[in-house]
């Protein structure tokens, strides 16, 4: 399948780029044209975390001077460093995308040290002063969306049991669900969270059967972390169940059990990025940020959410956009194992990098992290 | 129990429910290469004709509006895609398996390609049949609504073991498969009987797909199958090309996949992973019971390119 692929890029492009250097004479520079490459781990419509950044490069499209080259279903392995190459040497690319998690070490920053001059952004990975200067990290903290939609699952449920379909137990996956229980339990005390990890990022059949199994004990609002949150959506909706969404806005997929979700708003970041560079400022190398900063946003209430839950959310919402922030994880915080995890008095803030490297869950969440 | 929680009931429930709503694919490709395999030749491109059949059987249902013309849709993808098995296995010195192997890439690759506009529309699903509704526990209700695919295949398995036994159909598939010679002296084409037999295997595959697709999970995407056909096929062996057993060996899959994700449900959290692998665990430790150094597996078809 590999061969398959370099073989059509070599054929096509490599075609294309002969004929087009053959006319005009020899490259021309990148001042005039700007070429951008995307790499997706997955499908770039999979209504779920590479059509958010596939909604973002589509934003750059839009922006004249910009070309966007985009590759899909780039596994985490050498295959991206191929895939890097090539958009290097056969597009142009001078500033690269590789949006997965697993892409950055060790294969993003053996790239951008090979191409110190141009450009490598990627999305989740822990930027330190020892990588490269020419790349960098940025990431949105989704948990302050999750918060809010934890708020509305809490103060919707009736039976205070709450689900979340969960990937793996990976920092993002584990802060993503305690700031949704800590959502959920600060409206309503009661309320739990029930956590079941599938193992990877699609495995739609386990999803179903982990949706199933979630209600069958009771619980009747549904979250999830997976790459597609489509069929945790459409299952829990067909069992009469209601779901906060994620990555994207599912809401077409289920109108009525649809309360509300947390989403990337990648094409407001990307269009901002290019703008740093052409401003000749450049992109900080560890860029960080959350609603406040328009990386994550908050899907329009569904019909079923309450007006008491419409304020309690917005309420939140305010304090995420005021000027002092709103830290979720805050000292005296006690995981689902009675350990203390944040000591009295230490308040996490949202960019602090300890929250990187979460490896618990809250008091709570009913689950465990292995 | 007053807030409608059932406890610890849920596995033994989960594990009901898995049985029926996960089998059904696995019912359907095994039952498909169970005749394939007894006429002496495996496919292995099942994998690629289960996600082409669910691609198919999406597609069809999404423009049509009639899941059940999509179902139709895919069993017709798969017959054809088993007769271009057959059409290239018939020619001199190819191998079945790695005909399969190729198959099996062209057929996931096709369904991913044509598939592309498929993922973000919702299509029109196959009903399902409310067996519970002398119950009044919602989760009961709910693991007994049963597609009617899954009675088709529970069906089949025991009117395919008396196929095999007792009809001319039966008995020709069965030559062909322990002995070409035998076939050919009786005056039929081998080639034209494993043609058949193939496509059969095809067109169940591919109502196996369109289960997935239409009815659980119930929407088409890139990781719908992840390797249960080949799973499938490899239950044909585990189940030694019994019909009867491929219900039962399907029924258990179905069962275990479930396992892992009720456990966690009602707390037993720890070591998720090994309770996910239970499938592969049950198939790993009856492989190992039953083989034998002294013999070929029971059952085996004496043409099958793996036992010859």
């Amino acid at each position: 399948m590999d061969f398959g692929r370099i073989s059509r890029r070599h054929l096509l492009q490599g075609g294309a780029a002969l004929t087009l250097g053959a006319a005009a004479g020899a490259r021309p520079g990148f001042a005039a044209e700007t070429t951008i490459g995307f790499i997706y781990v997955g499908s770039r419509d999979d209504y779920g975390y590479n059509q958010a950044h596939a909604q973002g490069a589509a934003a750059l499209k839009k922006i004249p001077g910009l070309k966007v080259v985009e590759e899909e279903k780039v596994p985490e392995t050498d295959a991206v460093e191929k895939t890097i190459e090539s958009m290097i040497n056969l597009d142009g690319a001078t500033l690269l995308f590789p949006t997965s998690f697993g892409y950055y070490n060790p294969h993003m920053i053996k790239m951008a040290t090979k191409y110190p001059k141009l450009r490598f952004e990627h999305c989740g990975g822990l930027w330190t002063d020892k990588d490269p200067k020419n790349a960098g990290s940025y990431f949105g903290y989704i948990d302050e969306a999750q918060y809010i939609s934890g708020i509305v699952a809490g103060l919707t449920s009736k039976s205070s049991k709450l689900g979340f379909v969960a990937a793996k137990p990976i920092p993002q996956v584990l802060r993503n669900i305690n700031a949704f229980a800590l959502g959920a339990k600060s409206v309503n005390p009661k309320a739990t969270t029930q956590v079941i990890f599938t193992g990877d990022w699609s495995m739609p059949v386990k999803e179903a059967e982990a949706t199933n199994s979630l209600i069958d004990q009771g619980v009747d609002v549904l979250t999830c972390h997976v790459d597609g949150p489509k069929t945790m959506v459409e299952n829990a909706a067909r069992r009469g169940a209601f779901v906060c969404g994620y990555h994207t806005n599912q809401s077409a997929l289920a109108p009525k059990a649809y309360l509300t979700g947390a989403e990337w708003n990648w094409e407001a970041l990307y269009p901002k990025f290019v703008k740093m560079i052409a401003a000749g400022e450049g992109i900080p190398n560890f860029y960080r940020g959350g609603l406040k900063e328009e990386i994550v946003k908050v899907s329009a209430y569904g019909e079923a959410v309450s007006a008491e839950a419409r304020k309690a959310a917005d309420e939140a919402k305010a304090k995420f956009l005021s000027a002092d922030g709103f830290a979720i994880f805050k000292g005296g915080l006690v995981d689902n194992k009675g350990k203390t995890v944040i000591a009295a008095g230490t308040d996490r803030g949202q960019k602090d990098p300890e929250l990187e490297k979460m490896d618990y869950l809250v008091e709570g969440v009913i689950g465990a992290t292995s | 129990m007053a807030d409608g929680s059932i406890g610890l009931w849920t596995v033994p429930l989960a594990v009901l429910g898995g049985a029926i709503r996960v089998s059904t694919p696995f019912l359907f490709v095994s039952l498909g290469e169970c005749i394939t395999e007894r006429s002496g030749r495996i496919n292995l491109g099942l994998e690629g004709t289960l996600v082409m059949g669910a691609m198919s059987a999406y597609g069809i249902s999404y423009l049509t509006g009639s899941p059940w013309l999509g179902v139709l849709a895919a069993g017709i993808t798969g017959a054809l895609l088993g007769a271009l098995h057959a059409g290239i296995c018939s020619l001199p010195r190819v191998n079945d398996v790695a005909v399969g192997i190729a198959l099996m890439l062209f057929g996931t690759g096709l369904a991913f390609y044509l598939g592309k506009p498929l993922i973000e529309p919702t299509a029109p699903r196959l009903p399902a049949i409310d067996f519970g509704w002398w119950s009044d526990i919602p989760q009961l209700r709910a693991a007994l609504r049963v597609n009617v695919l899954f009675l088709i295949g529970v069906a089949l398995a025991p009117i395919l073991y008396w196929a095999f036994r007792t009809t001319r159909w039966g008995l020709l598939i069965r030559t062909a498969g322990e002995s070409s010679d035998a076939a050919r002296a009786m005056g039929h084409s081998v080639l034209l009987i494993r043609l058949r037999a193939t496509m059969v295997g095809g067109f169940l595959a591919g109502i196996g797909g369109s289960f997935l697709s239409l009815f659980y999970p119930g929407s088409w995407n890139e990781g719908l199958s992840s390797g249960q056909g080949i799973t499938a096929v490899a239950l044909v062996i585990f189940a030694r090309w019994d019909p009867l057993l491929c219900l039962w060996a399907s029924l258990a899959f179905g069962g275990a996949a479930a396992l892992g994700p009720a456990l966690q449900s009602v707390g037993v959290t720890s070591g998720y992973h090994l309770f996910n692998a239970a499938p592969y665990i049950l198939t790993l430790a009856i492989m190992i019971i039953t083989c034998s150094p002294k013999r070929t597996l029971t059952g085996a078809p004496a043409e099958l390119s793996i036992t010859r």
